[in-house]
């Protein structure tokens, strides 16, 4: 060990022997359960939005701008490929907006266990609540995306 | 597995205490966090209304944004959202950033751009809304 960090990977076992503890996590072992995948999308999405800010930024400035300015910005997100943007952009944020609110419940400590409360740490067949809520936010966020697409292109004329 | 994995050996005579010290904030840490997480909250339906107004604002023209923002509720709310938004979009980032950048050079400067790049586009989107918000009219 020749690094500070490294001293808190560095752990005693209880047989008094120095072991150096794995870090985490390592993707090409583990499979991917939904939670996983959804937490990366989140990172994902959210670096994604960014650029969507930026879009919006664009949008904002151009519309007080000058009459020019905001008709160019409005052809580029007409064309197909602001279409397809805009649509990706949806997807994105309602993805982050959803996934974010099942973050916020485990910040205030709901969302773990299981479902059955007399097996709380699911060694049993109990269905574990994280996994019920992962694919609760993928049903939702594919069912709001559709609508949110369909409401979209119906306004489009 | 290497074989230094296998027989770890401590060459420092340095207490746990003493390792972890000046790798975390011991007092203030917990501010962005909480300030991520107020974001957070606020950007839900800050959102939700965004997404509707972005389908409703959809082929408009300039006159029409006008209109849109010399409505009292969409200005206030779209400043909220401005304001939320780009700070929510630094705390996100700058976890990003400090999780995968480890070259320390590299991780600063891109902090600071991100953090400029965030402020410089809120304040561009808030004065803009202002500009056609408190519209008199003209060009």
């Amino acid at each position: 060990m020749n690094h500070d960090r490294d001293g808190l990977m560095v752990a005693r076992r209880s047989d008094g022997r120095l072991v150096r503890r794995p870090l985490s996590p390592h993707l090409q072992v583990y499979r991917w359960p939904v939670s996983m995948v959804l937490s990366i999308s989140h990172r994902i999405t959210g670096a994604a939005l960014s650029v969507g800010a930026l879009l919006m930024t664009w949008w904002l400035v151009a519309a007080a701008a000058s009459e020019s300015a905001f008709a160019t910005v409005q052809e580029f997100l007409g064309s197909s490929f602001g279409v397809l943007l805009l649509m990706g952009w949806a997807a994105a944020l309602v993805l982050h907006v959803f996934q974010g609110i099942r973050h916020l419940a485990w910040d205030a400590g709901w969302g773990f266990g299981t479902l059955a409360p007399q097996d709380p740490v699911g060694s049993g067949t109990a269905k574990r609540i994280y996994g019920v809520t992962g694919w609760g936010v993928i049903g939702i966020t594919a069912a709001a995306t559709l609508i949110v697409w369909i409401a979209g292109l119906a306004a489009w004329e | 597995m290497t074989k230094q994995s296998n027989n770890p050996q401590v060459d420092i005579l340095r207490s746990q205490l003493k390792r972890v010290r000046g790798l975390g904030s011991s007092h203030s840490g917990s501010q962005a966090w909480w300030a991520e997480r107020l974001t957070s909250i606020a950007l839900v339906p800050l959102t939700l209304w965004f997404i509707a107004s972005v389908i409703g604002l959809e082929g408009a023209t300039r006159a029409d944004m006008v209109a849109w923002l010399h409505a009292p509720v969409p200005l206030v709310l779209i400043l909220c959202l401005i304001v939320t938004t780009f700070w929510h979009m630094e705390l996100g980032l700058r976890v990003v950033i400090d999780d995968y950048v480890h070259n320390n050079a590299i991780r600063i400067a891109m902090l600071l751009f991100q953090r400029g790049l965030c402020i410089i586009a809120g304040l561009f989107c808030v004065i803009a809304v202002l500009r056609l918000g408190l519209w008199e009219g003209g060009s």
